[in-house]
């Protein structure tokens, strides 16, 4: 079974934020719940069928059962999240599967990566990410939360995890990333909401620099 | 390895690998080499760099980039890594890291800023401090090939203290009448040097270097502003562009 | 409408963004009818199943679950997609 990342030992950041005020972004309050945000009804897909999907700008795609995905080297992080709704949450654990490592995967499979990707999710959601927002290590397809399995609410079986935009582009409940040569808004995207969702620039609303 | 050409490139590319440090080599006061083991390790060319990555036990990760020193020929991995001053990764490199600690890399990585002995020559190599570490992995691995390239070396750091691999350099040269080593010290420089001592400049490279008539190779490496200092000189030099190769340490960086 | 098999916590009705639409419609337009381009079925906008209030509105369709109505609020604009329903029949007597 692959292993996950080694510890360095004796390694930690070198700026570890002293104040929560330095680890929330503009606008954002803390808080020490999970709210539960939806845009439509909690899908329940039987894992049995589950199952995951890269595909290319071409179609050619590379798929992955809830067992394959199971089996892939997983990346656990702790990472703080940002809703757009102005909450804030620190050091949330998850554990899943890396993008790079789908992106590795997909590559022997002949699934060639395009600048863009579509995250589309049970229930018909979707949203837009650049590929260069979800490879070296900066997101994953996620479903163990603080070490459960992720809650159907929260997105699970699986969903997106990009913590460096706000979580509306964190797809719950992910089937499939679709490369696209050109950005194209998303569910939110397209009815308001910032193409890219930085929240460290406060970039909440189409418009806004 | 039978992978398809272009999915097995972003496989190795893309494939993070344990490295176990087996010894560190302290050359200078801020500059450390890491020998590492690296469990099926593909292999590298000289020039070619490495992405490091770190883990701490809290799941905070940091990624940096350093360029192999060893030669291809060597057994052990080697990479040098300058200490920055705010630096979080290579302070640990730098300092906590000891033998038996681990990390993860990834690569080789860099196709365009790499030398072997079948490139031939004349070579001209070019460094600004830390700039050094890619050009010493072409020095080793010329001096490995027993290859009779003529080659010439112009290394500039601040302080002679400062000089990395100095004696290693020293060693090459002396046994290898086809290498030439010249030396510019642009601050403190002890009584007893001889090298130049001031920044780089168009001067030094006409004497330090090849006329533009013989078509060295150049590789220069550094910090960014003494690279194009130096790559637009050889260019007024009227050394043809596509034979002067560069590599850019960071966007900033004293211009020594 | 069809009712839910199963209550789900996150949806509230229509009403309860009459607000949000009273912002942009003079009249109320949850006694609107809107029909759903999915599957042809009608109902007022007020029955239809609300999300996402947070984040904007989200009516869906209590027949076939599609989207009919999207609504949010920047700073600067409100933005409306109807293209969910073939038509909207607002009262205005």
């Amino acid at each position: 079974m692959p292993d996950p990342s080694p510890v360095s030992r004796g390694f930690h950041r070198k700026h570890p934020a002293a104040t929560q005020a330095e680890r929330l972004p503009p606008g954002q309050y803390e808080t020490r719940d999970f709210p539960v945000l939806s845009a439509g009804p909690t899908p329940r897909s039987p894992l049995a069928k589950w199952d995951f999907t890269l595909r290319g700008v071409d179609g050619r795609a590379a798929r992955w059962t809830w067992a394959a995905l199971q089996a892939l080297p997983r990346a656990p992080r702790t990472t703080d999240i940002h809703c757009v709704t102005k909450w804030s949450k620190f050091d949330t654990h998850w554990d899943g599967v890396s993008i790079d490592t789908l992106l590795a995967e997909g590559a022997k499979q002949g699934v060639t990566s395009a600048p863009f990707v579509m995250a589309v999710c049970d229930g018909g959601y979707t949203t837009n990410v650049p590929l260069a927002d979800l490879v070296d290590g900066k997101a994953m397809v996620a479903f163990i939360y603080e070490g459960e399995p992720l809650d159907p609410e929260h997105g699970g079986p699986a969903r997106l995890l990009v913590p460096h935009l706000y979580f509306w582009k964190s797809a719950k409940w992910v089937r499939e990333l679709r490369f696209m040569e050109r950005d194209q808004p998303g569910f939110w995207e397209s009815v308001g909401y910032h193409i890219y969702g930085d929240p460290w620039r406060e970039q909440r609303y189409t418009g806004d620099p | 390895m039978t992978t398809p050409v272009l999915a097995g490139a972003v496989a190795a590319r893309v494939r993070w690998r344990t490295a176990t440090v087996a010894g560190v080599v302290d050359e200078t006061p801020g500059v450390r080499t890491l020998l590492l083991d690296v469990p099926g390790w593909p292999g590298h060319r000289a020039g070619q760099h490495v992405d490091v990555r770190l883990t701490a036990e809290d799941g905070y990760r940091a990624e940096r980039s350093y360029s192999i020193a060893s030669a291809p020929e060597d057994p052990q991995l080697a990479l040098t890594v300058e200490r920055l001053e705010e630096g979080e990764v290579s302070s640990y490199l730098c300092g906590e890291l000891r033998a038996g600690d681990v990390f993860e890399l990834r690569g080789p990585i860099g196709g365009y800023f790499v030398w072997g002995v079948q490139d031939g020559g004349p070579l001209f190599l070019v460094a600004g401090g830390s700039g050094i570490v890619p050009l010493m992995s072409m020095l080793r691995h010329r001096s490995a090939m027993h290859s009779t390239i003529p080659t010439r070396l112009l290394y500039s750091s601040r302080r002679w203290d400062e000089v990395i691999y100095r004696d290693e350099l020293l060693r090459l040269a002396d046994k290898d009448p086809g290498l030439v080593v010249t030396h510019t010290i642009t601050r403190d420089a002890p009584a007893e040097f001889r090298g130049y001592r001031r920044r780089i400049d168009r001067a030094m490279l006409e004497e330090a270097g090849w006329p533009s008539g013989d078509a060295p190779l150049t590789y220069i490496c550094g910090p960014t502003p003494l690279v194009e200092a130096v790559a637009n000189e050889m260019v007024a030099l009227g050394h043809d562009p596509a034979r002067v190769k560069t590599e850019r340490f960071g966007p900033t960086g004293p211009v020594e | 409408m069809g009712s839910k098999a199963r209550t789900d916590a996150l949806h509230l009705d229509g009403n309860a963004a009459a607000g949000l639409l009273g912002e942009i419609f003079s009249v109320d337009v949850t006694a609107a009818t809107a029909t759903c381009l999915g599957c042809g079925a009608s109902g007022t906008v007020g029955s239809l199943t609300l999300y996402a209030h947070e984040m904007g509105a989200v009516l869906r369709c209590g027949g076939c679950g599609d989207v009919v109505l999207r609504m949010t609020r920047t700073p600067t604009d409100v933005w409306l997609d109807a293209s969910g329903a073939r038509c909207i029949v607002i009262p205005c007597r």
